[in-house]
């Protein structure tokens, strides 16, 4: 028997699954607590098992209690034993587990790395997958710099499930370990091309995302978007493109104008209510940041309001929503076209949606006008008596005051109308929003003078009246504008009629109910009425009334004086000696009234809220200087004093410090802005910052139904709907009175014609009442420039903000350091399309040497640029028509250039040609053929130049590039000149062929080192040199060393399409030497070739990288090789094939690497170096040239330059040291070399030798 | 991008909650309840889009949901994501729900709480949309649904045995 309960036991242990869980707990209703903690100490026994099966079972489970809000991080390294499992099931089970649990806090993570890196290189795909998505969710700093590398192979992956889940957790990845995203952007830009939509869609989100935080490092990337939106018709890409624009168009607006157009065909087009929305919203961004609007572009807002109205229309509460959303934004820039929509608007006021009716409202906000202000608001007091009791309630409070106080009082004509609408909404009860109609009454009564008189009667009759509105519940949120009554009444006593009455009422007993803050703005002000009391009977023989006012005070002050509140306590009995010794002078028949409203003197002025952060800060104050030195922090508790007396005291001092923590800082702010926004001194000045004062809580307090037996419309106290009449007369009146003058007027001048005086008031015609004088706020007379609004410095975007553009230009001076390239893991076999880093090193002489030439003439093409942009502007001015067609035909001419330079250019050096020619593509109108030209140019005559000088043979094809049909003559016109141009380009280049100079890393340091680089234009270069070619196919390749690996290098080979067909299935296979070996990927035999990662369509280039490991590097190697491909026709397909060499030279083993002038002397003294020499005679190019295409060509930086003597360091991937002395006088140049590898040394030399020869 | 996804029941019990940034158990439990609190209290006709509660992020972020018989599935975004493609994407999401299970029910939920986070692995990866495709996402997880069951049969007969043999061992121990 035992031994069954036993057995049944242990099945049940094991056979609880999730399932059983999940039922278990359902069982369980009454004690799921308990339950639940008997199955976490099964749990705990299965984890202790050794079968992986139960211990992913467990995992499961542990999953589930998660989600119900149990800690399980306890499991945490069960997890990575699950995740670890061979088996999918599991492993999936354990990523799982540990997405919903892993953070950057759990330990356990860093032993995590491997097994990733493992999963991710898994031949099963969805092992990769499922470590991905993993991975997205837990990814820590760590983990991203230590596996960026692998992820980013993994971008060029065949399978496009990966590619897509690897190219989205890039984001992640650059959130985390922001230096990975200069390396990689190159890549991931060229996944915006991925012929699979998934991936393409990943890519647009990637950098849609990243662009959204720091839009200015990818405007140069508008181009390539900009024709991703004109040729998807993935409707999520097209949303996140349009999206993206919206946050790029403000940068740019030139831009913008490029957008209309297009979008607006979308809008005409699409069915899909998302885009349309997208689209609205993006045009409406372009029209924002177009302020001097072209006439044309009230169509484009006629057409999103009337789109809108269609979606606000609409029975669909969303659109409706989304509509009114989108409105809102419109109304910022063009009030004008929402105002006529104000019917629908406030037809959505009534909505029963609440989300709809506070989007109404914020559109309100915008509507108003001097002329309609009165109008609107009193429509919204009703919708405030009927939504009693509601947050809604509260909404609308603050949206009245939201739409009163905006801009400074802009649209109140009559503010005695406005301090009637404040003291009705006191009415609210229960409202959380006391505190802003507090401020809204003192705001009002400080800066408009004029207006004092009247508020400071509204104010007595509101204090008279206190105990309506305090009602039983003392910490009722409305009591606050008591507040501002007392003060104003104070403050402003003297325009009180009846001051003795006020005094009267402020120190009725019933006040000590109210809150602290209150009860002493009370007794502080009665004070200020005393001092008005006393001066208004101080002439009179009688001193009988004054003698009863201070005995008023004396009487009643005692009351406030045994108050709890320290402060009420303070004032009043400060106050009650004062009066006390006051009433003595009085007997004595002094006169003190003088003397007591001194006490009170002077004028309040508000200050602006900046004011205190405007003041300059004095020079040689530091304010983070101690000014006493603090207690050392170092002393640790195990090195006590051995005195016992000093025991306490350090202690003591060490709590005192630390004491101060996050928590009671928050606290201590929030306490001062409590204070400030009681200070009536302190100003708001805008209406958002006044919403610090929602108190929270408030909104928990019953709700006390106001008596209104009792009516607060006092006798004499006028309603705000008065005002509305009164106002409408006055403006009856007043447009009479003008008519008047102007019949007077016309009378005089009969001859000119009928002025529109039947036309609708215009706001310019709406005097206001009275004479506003609105104060302004004082400011510190130095006061500081205005500070943008500081950003969040916590924001892990802003690490982000890198700039890319030099990535993609070939102008900034920043190309990838190596300290930016991405840390790579040794012991991993590199399989295929090789690392990061050789990617970016290969970019990075591309893009240097389009600099050197590109910077004189950019600053003449800027000039030119500008010259062009002006003439365009009279052009347009003059010509409207004409230029919009002119726009409609550049478009697909931009399609044409991008594509020729893609042609004739590699793909990083097309990426470069997109990027500088932003200008050019955005400045819309066609431009000349020869300015054309030149942007381009540089660019394509790059990788022209290359393929001229190692291939002469390669040159008649080069005009046959397929050309797209053009039906247009123009154009083609225009093509053909620019052809022209390049050939005309292609020649100088032959002839500058012996100017070839200037190199990557060399340039920064020579720069560095004070030589003077600019002397000359440096012409392009470029390392990449012809493999193979033949009618289909052209392959041109470029060996690099790399750093991290040192028996590795990196060949990337640009294959270029040049026939009609399309290619595919490329196989790239060499023919393994002893010494160098072409890595393939695991599994694959040592004779197999390599799928090529992408396919050819007619006229495309794409670059691949294929990594081979070399044991010796000391003598130069040749390989064999063959590329086999399919030519696919319309028709036909046929296989193909093309033999080709590699070639490796010694100089294809040296890594650029800089070396300091001290480490470069002491590596030379050290003696380990044996020398060799060369001397080349019939040099004549300048020397800063010659440096150049040694670091160019042999990967070389200069580490010193004196005149005409240079001293040069390269390093080998094997680490052997290169160093150069570099001389040169009459043509003649003599180098003299150092190794410690004396054949390298002989093969490197020869081999500048060679390169100079070539000149 | 997606800050969370949550489904709970009419009564706010949770049945899935994915959070694509790190909160405490407390805190996430606590954003359900608020969430909850904030949706179920919305009329059947209104519209699908509110503000995010205090807890995850306030207005910054929308809370975008579709309320299905007895579940609400509510997607917490920024104002990268647009609300109408959200929309759709949760009646995808439901959709392909309803393909792999096969008239899909809170049950189904209930019981196969990973087998609906490996649906959702498909359609939304850290925060951002992999793929809305409904036929791609179904190809992909049935693909792995496959590879998942070839494995059990194998382990399930290891696993069989190697229970008996525990429990004959505890037995031989017991007598």
């Amino acid at each position: 028997m035992a031994l069954k309960i036993v057995k049944g036991s242990i099945d049940r242990m094991f056979d609880k699954n999730l399932q059983d869980l999940v039922r278990g707990i359902r069982n369980h209703k009454e004690d799921e607590a308990k339950y639940i903690s008997t199955c976490i100490d099964e749990i705990k026994q299965e984890l202790k098992q050794d079968n992986i099966a139960v211990k992913a079972n467990a995992v499961c489970k542990l999953t589930y209690l998660q989600m119900l809000g149990y800690d399980v991080s306890w499991a945490a390294f069960n997890i990575v034993e699950v995740m670890s499992s061979s088996k999918f099931t599991y492993k999936r089970i354990g990523y799982l587990a540990a997405s919903q649990c892993f953070h950057e806090g759990t330990d356990v993570i860093m032993l995590t790395t491997n097994q990733i890196r493992k999963d991710l290189s898994s031949p099963n795909q969805y092992d990769t997958g499922v470590a991905l998505t993993g991975l997205s969710c837990f990814v820590t700093p760590d983990l991203a710099r230590d596996l960026a590398n692998d992820i980013m192979t993994l971008m060029s992956h065949t399978k496009p499930y990966i590619r897509k889940k690897a190219v989205l957790i890039m984001y992640k990845v650059f959130l985390k370990y922001p230096e990975s995203l200069r390396p990689a952007f190159p890549r991931l830009k060229e996944k915006l091309e991925d012929p699979d939509p998934g991936v393409q869609s990943a890519a647009v989100n990637v950098i849609c995302e990243l662009a959204r935080r720091n839009p200015k490092n990818y405007l140069s990337l508008a181009p390539l978007f900009f024709k991703l939106m004109t040729s998807s018709t993935n409707n999520w890409v097209l949303i996140k493109i349009i999206k993206l624009f919206g946050a790029l168009t403000p940068l740019e607006p030139r831009l913008g104008k490029k957008l209309i157009e297009p979008l607006t065909n979308l809008i005409h087009s699409t069915s899909a209510m998302s885009l349309l929305y997208e689209c609205v919203n993006t045009v409406i961004a372009v029209l924002i940041s177009l302020s001097s609007g072209m006439p044309n572009h009230s169509a484009s807002i006629q057409l999103c309001v009337q789109k809108l109205r269609i979606l606000i229309e609409d029975s669909d509460q969303n659109l409706k929503y989304l509509g009114l959303l989108a409105m809102s934004k419109i109304l910022k820039t063009h009030p004008k076209s929402v105002q006529s929509h104000k019917d629908l608007i406030l037809q959505c006021l009534d909505d029963k949606d609440e989300s709809i009716r506070l989007r109404a409202l914020d559109l309100l906000y915008g509507m108003v006008s001097k002329k309609n202000l009165m109008e609107i608001v009193k429509k919204l007091m009703l919708h405030v008596d009927k939504a009693e009791g509601t947050t809604y309630r509260d909404e609308l409070l603050t949206k009245i005051i939201d739409i009163c106080s905006q801009s400074n009082y802009q649209y109140i004509t009559n503010f005695e109308w406005y301090i009637s609408i404040l003291v009705e909404l006191t009415r609210l009860e229960g409202t959380r929003h006391g505190h802003l109609i507090a401020s809204q009454m003192l705001d009002v009564a400080i800066r408009v003078k004029a207006i004092r008189g009247f508020a400071v009667a509204q104010m007595a009759t509101l204090l008279d009246n206190a105990h309506l509105l305090t009602g039983n519940t003392q910490r009722n949120g409305i009591c606050e504008v008591l507040y501002a009554a007392a003060w104003i009444c104070g403050e402003f006593s003297e325009h009180l009629e009846d001051p003795m009455q006020t005094l009267e009422a402020m120190l009725r007993p019933k006040v000590a109910t109210l809150p602290g803050h209150i009860q002493a703005v009370y007794v502080q002000n009665a004070a200020k009425l005393f001092a008005t009391v006393l001066q208004k009977h101080e002439g009179e023989t009688d001193s009988q009334a004054a003698q009863e006012t201070s005995q008023l005070l004396i009487d009643r002050l005692p009351l406030f004086v045994q108050s709890a509140n320290l402060e009420v306590q303070e004032r009043a009995s400060c106050i009650l000696q004062l009066v006390k010794y006051i009433q003595k002078l009085q007997q004595k028949n002094v006169e003190v009234a003088e003397e007591v409203t001194a006490l009170f003197a002077g004028e309040l002025n508000p200050v602006a809220p900046k004011a205190q952060k405007k003041v300059p800060i004095p020079e040689g104050l530091d304010l983070d200087a101690w000014i006493n030195e603090p207690p050392s922090e170092s002393e640790s508790e195990d090195e006590k004093p051995k005195v016992v007396f000093a025991k306490e005291e350090p202690k003591h001092y060490r709590s005192r410090h630390t004491e101060v923590d996050e928590k009671e800082l928050a606290r201590r702010r929030e306490v001062r802005k409590q204070e400030q926004a009681n200070n009536p001194f302190y100003i708001k000045a805008s209406p958002s910052s006044q919403k610090v004062y929602d108190a929270p809580g408030v909104e928990h307090i019953p709700v006390v139904q106001i008596d209104l037996s009792v009516p607060l419309k006092v006798p004499g106290m006028p309603m705000s709907d008065q005002y509305l009449k009164l106002e409408e007369e006055r403006r009856q009146k007043e447009k009479a009175e003008r008519k008047k003058k102007e019949k007077k007027k016309k009378r005089e001048k009969r001859g000119k014609g009928r002025k529109a005086d039947s036309g609708p008031e215009s706001e310019e015609d709406i005097t206001p009442a009275h004479q506003v004088d609105i104060v302004t706020e004082e400011m510190p007379e130095n006061a500081l420039p205005s500070d943008d609004d500081d950003k969040d410095p916590n924001d892990p975007h802003k690490a982000l903000d890198i700039d890319l553009d030099n990535l993609l230009s070939g102008f900034s001076s920043r190309p990838l350091a190596d300290s930016e390239k991405l840390p790579v893991r040794t012991h991993r076999p590199e399989v295929l399309k090789s690392p990061a880093e050789d990617r970016d090193s290969k970019s990075v002489p591309q893009e240097t040497k389009k600099k050197s030439s590109k910077e004189k003439k950019e600053k003449k093409k800027d000039k030119e640029k500008d010259r062009k942009r002006s003439k365009e502007e009279k052009k347009k001015k003059k010509k409207h028509k004409e230029v919009e067609e002119e726009l409609l035909e550049s478009q697909p001419e931009e399609a044409v250039q991008s594509e020729e330079t893609k042609e004739a250019a590699a793909p990083p050096t097309s990426t470069s040609a997109e990027a500088s020619d932003l200008d050019f593509w955005l400045s819309s109108a066609p431009v000349p053929p020869a300015a054309a030209q030149e942007v381009t140019a540089p660019s394509s005559a790059a990788a022209v130049d290359t393929s001229s000088a190692a291939a002469p043979e390669s040159e008649p094809d080069e005009p046959k590039d397929t050309e797209p049909e053009d039906t247009k003559s123009s154009k083609h016109k225009k093509k053909k000149q620019k052809k022209e141009k390049e050939e005309k380009e292609k020649k100088k280049k032959k002839r500058h062929h012996h100017h070839h100079h200037h190199g990557d890393a060399g340039g920064e340091d020579s720069v560095q080192n004070g030589t003077v680089e600019e002397e000359e234009p440096l012409p392009p270069m470029s390392n990449y040199s012809l493999l193979a070619e033949n009618s289909y196919i052209k392959m041109v390749y470029d060996i690099q060393g790399n750093h991290q690996d040192e028996s590795k290098v990196v060949v990337s080979v640009i294959f270029e399409n040049k026939s009609d067909s399309f290619l595919k299935s490329m196989e790239f296979n060499v023919l393994d030497s002893l010494n160098s070996k072409l890595q393939r990927p695991e599994g694959a035999g040592p004779h197999d070739g390599l799928t090529v990662p992408f396919q050819l369509p007619p006229g495309v280039s794409n670059e691949a990288r294929f990594v081979f490991s070399v044991q010796s590097i000391v003598m130069p190697q040749k390989l064999k090789g063959t590329l086999t491909f399919i030519v696919k026709s319309d028709e036909s397909s046929t296989h193909e094939k093309l033999d080709f060499k590699l070639h490796f030279t010694c100089t294809s083993y040296l890594i650029t690497t800089p070396c300091y002038s001290d480490a470069y002397a002491k590596l030379l003294e050290s003696g380990d170096l044996k020398g060799s020499s060369l001397r080349l005679e019939g040099i004549n190019m300048p020397f800063h040239h010659l440096l150049a295409r040694i670091c160019f060509h042999h990967h070389f930086s200069v580490v010193e330059r004196i005149d005409s003597c240079a001293s040069m360091y390269s390093r080998s991937i094997q680490g052997h040291h290169v160093c150069l002395l570099v001389k040169t006088s009459d043509q003649t140049v003599s180098i003299d070399a150092k190794c410690d590898e004396p054949s390298l040394l002989g093969n490197v030399l020869d081999e500048i030798k060679q390169t100079f020869s070539k000149c | 991008m997606i800050k969370a996804i949550l489904i709970f029941n009419n009564h706010g019990k949770p049945r899935m909650s994915k959070f694509y940034e790190h909160y405490t158990e407390d805190t996430e439990q606590q954003i359900i309840r608020e969430t909850f609190h904030l949706v179920s209290k919305r009329d059947e006709n209104v519209c699908n889009f509110l503000e995010g509660g205090l807890l995850i992020g306030g207005s910054e972020n929308k809370l975008i949901y579709r309320h299905y018989a007895t579940l609400y599935f509510v997607f917490c975004v920024d104002s990268s994501e647009s609300e109408l493609g959200i929309l759709d994407l949760i009646q995808v999401f439901v959709e392909t729900l309803d393909k792999c299970f096969e008239n899909v029910c809170e049950l189904d939920l209930i019981f196969h709480l990973d087998k609906v986070h490996n649906i959702l692995a498909e359609m939304v990866m850290g925060g951002m949309v992999l793929e809305t495709n409904m036929s791609e996402i179904i190809t992909q997880v049935e693909a792995q649904g496959k590879m998942e069951k070839s494995e059990t049969l194998t382990l399930l007969f290891i696993c069989q045995s190697m229970r008996q043999s525990q429990a004959s061992r505890f037995s031989s121990k017991i007598s």
